[in-house]
């Protein structure tokens, strides 16, 4: 083990892989220091693991019904009670991580690569392909998210795909400024210069030179945005156009539960603290990203 | 046999003429320099035979072939260019390893290993090196990988801007005395562009003198040395250094 340790602390690396994963090393020991980060990093852990590992965690079915003791409060059968169909909370809460993930994942994968492709292709060549590009985003960017996802949805359909891919939509355009800004400014520098002087072909210059370098600022937006894709995902669940009934999407379970909401609080309360929670665990970890990956900062 | 032509050498940014009327040939193993103040287009020029500055006028012929406006594939194998600003000209995410290895997966040559091995002993950099970012290595060993980048396609003719400038002065002795060997093992041409004369005396047989974009006398390292000149101008800038040159 302190062997391992030294390799990835050699300053003097001796292989590709050794300095790569040194790199990786260093990244990890600068983002322990970061306590919030920290925080974030374990939310976001036990959200995927409550995801992998839901039938061992939920007490009940995320949809056996029990219309006996329908709505009965927090108590030790039921951790955070039963909703107007009896079905535990808890349970529903556990099980809704998997769709949640999914969502939050499946956005991130379509939106990122697309936003970060666009904003840096405009960016390097510039001119009319620039101007096209962001034209494109510039009418997605001033529709706001949730009603462009709304009327994607109502195009599309209702259901759990459909939003997935409503969201990405409504989310790849602010990606494509970012990495637009980024590509602006190190397009003119000298080790672009260097490269073109090469004889490299374009494609290669804009995937291995400059995306790399937009990677960085991407990811820390991704982490925060995910805290928004979760809100959006939770917003089109809530108005009955994410994923149907009976599945448990916490947003579409506070839906369900704001019939209830001053007799029986826990009903929209508890899916309501789970959002929150993932929310506020992505917010830290992508604020701790951006202290690490910052290039100003870290010199890398 | 000619290394580089420049024939009536009009060059442009946008609609602002840079340099006017430039005329002059190096020879094959020269090493020529380009002498003038900031912003009279010294820089331009070698941009210009690179092609990062596409548009001109006149002819420019490298290795009696005609220069295209832009950037050839064929022609990066034998000229390449040293920037001004070793802290600038590396990408920052990249080891030496990734960088040295570009250009050669670029001109799809397949001995990487060796190239870049015998390419960092011939500029004077520790094989330990080569696993490092460059935000790891120091000025003058930054300079030395921008060097190797330049070399690794064994070309015979370098472009230099000012590529002492930004180095403190021992730095700079190492890396003139590597311009100087490597010059002698490969026998390389350099067009070198500097404001700096004792570096022209050092390093290059001729200069030609260039001011607001003119070509105002080509003269010989003889001549700078003895401070004897035809223009006056060459004579100011003489002065300006300290009168001096060893």
């Amino acid at each position: 083990m302190t062997q391992f340790l030294d390799w990835l602390r050699d300053e003097t690396p001796t292989s590709r892989r050794q300095a790569r994963w040194g790199g990786a090393f260093r990244l990890a020991l600068a983002l322990r220091k970061n306590h919030l980060a920290m925080a974030g990093l374990i939310i976001i852990t036990t959200l995927i693991l409550f995801a992998i590992f839901a039938p061992f965690i939920a007490t009940h079915p995320a949809i056996q019904q029990d219309l006996q003791g329908r709505l009965s409060p927090p108590s030790f059968d039921h951790w955070m009670g039963t909703d107007e169909l009896g079905r535990d909370i808890w349970s529903r809460i556990v099980y809704g991580s998997q769709i949640t993930l999914f969502i939050v994942f499946l956005v991130a994968a379509i939106a990122a690569p697309i936003g970060l492709i666009a904003g840096a292709v405009a960016g390097y060549f510039g001119g009319w392909v620039d101007r096209i590009i962001m034209g494109i985003t510039d009418i997605f960017l001033s529709m706001p998210k949730l009603i462009l996802a709304l009327s994607f949805v109502a195009a599309l359909g209702p259901g759990i795909q459909n939003a997935v891919i409503a969201i990405a939509i409504a989310t790849w355009p602010s990606y494509a400024r970012i990495a637009r800004a980024e590509t602006l400014t190190i397009r003119n520098s000298e080790f672009i210069a260097a490269i073109q002087l090469q004889g490299a072909s374009s494609t290669r210059i804009v995937f291995s030179h400059i995306l790399p370098l937009c990677m960085s600022s991407m990811i820390v937006r991704v982490t925060l945005d995910m805290a928004g894709i979760i809100l959006t995902a939770a917003g089109l669940g809530f108005l009955g156009l994410g994923a149907q009934p009976p599945l448990p999407e916490w947003g579409a379970m506070i839906s369900s539960g704001r019939t209830f909401i001053f007799d029986q609080w826990w009903v929209a309360t508890m899916p309501g603290l789970a959002i929150i929670t993932v929310s506020l665990g992505f917010c830290f970890l992508g604020d701790g990203l951006r202290d690490v990956l910052d290039p100003k900062q870290g010199g890398r | 046999m000619n290394a580089i032509e420049l024939n009536e050498l009009d060059i442009f940014y946008g609609d602002t003429q840079i340099t006017d009327n430039i005329s002059f040939d190096i020879k094959q193993g020269e090493s020529f320099a380009l002498v003038g103040e900031s912003g009279s287009g010294k820089s331009t020029i070698l941009k210009a035979i690179m092609g990062l500055a596409p548009k001109w006028n006149g002819s420019i012929k490298v290795n009696n072939v005609a220069r295209s406006h832009g950037i050839d594939y064929d022609f990066a194998a034998q000229c390449q260019m040293v920037f001004q600003d070793p802290y600038g000209s590396l990408h920052p995410r990249k080891t030496v390893d990734a960088t040295l290895s570009e250009p050669l997966t670029i001109h799809r040559i397949s001995d990487q290993n060796e190239r870049i091995e015998q390419v960092m002993q011939s500029v004077g950099l520790d094989l330990s090196f080569r696993f490092r970012y460059p935000h790891q290595l120091s000025g003058g060993q930054r300079q030395r990988v921008v060097i190797a980048r330049a070399l690794i396609l064994e070309p015979k003719i370098l472009l230099l801007d000012e590529p002492t400038s930004a180095l403190d002065v021992s730095v700079q002795a190492e890396i003139l005395n590597l311009f100087k060997k490597l010059r002698k093992e490969r026998g390389l041409t350099y067009l070198m562009v500097t404001h700096n004369l004792p570096v022209v005396s050092f390093l290059c047989d001729r200069l030609a003198v260039i001011k607001a974009g003119k070509l105002v006398e080509v003269t010989g390292v003889e001549q700078l040395r003895q401070g004897n000149f035809k223009h006056a101008y060459t004579q100011e800038l003489y002065a300006a250094s300290g009168g001096v040159i060893s």
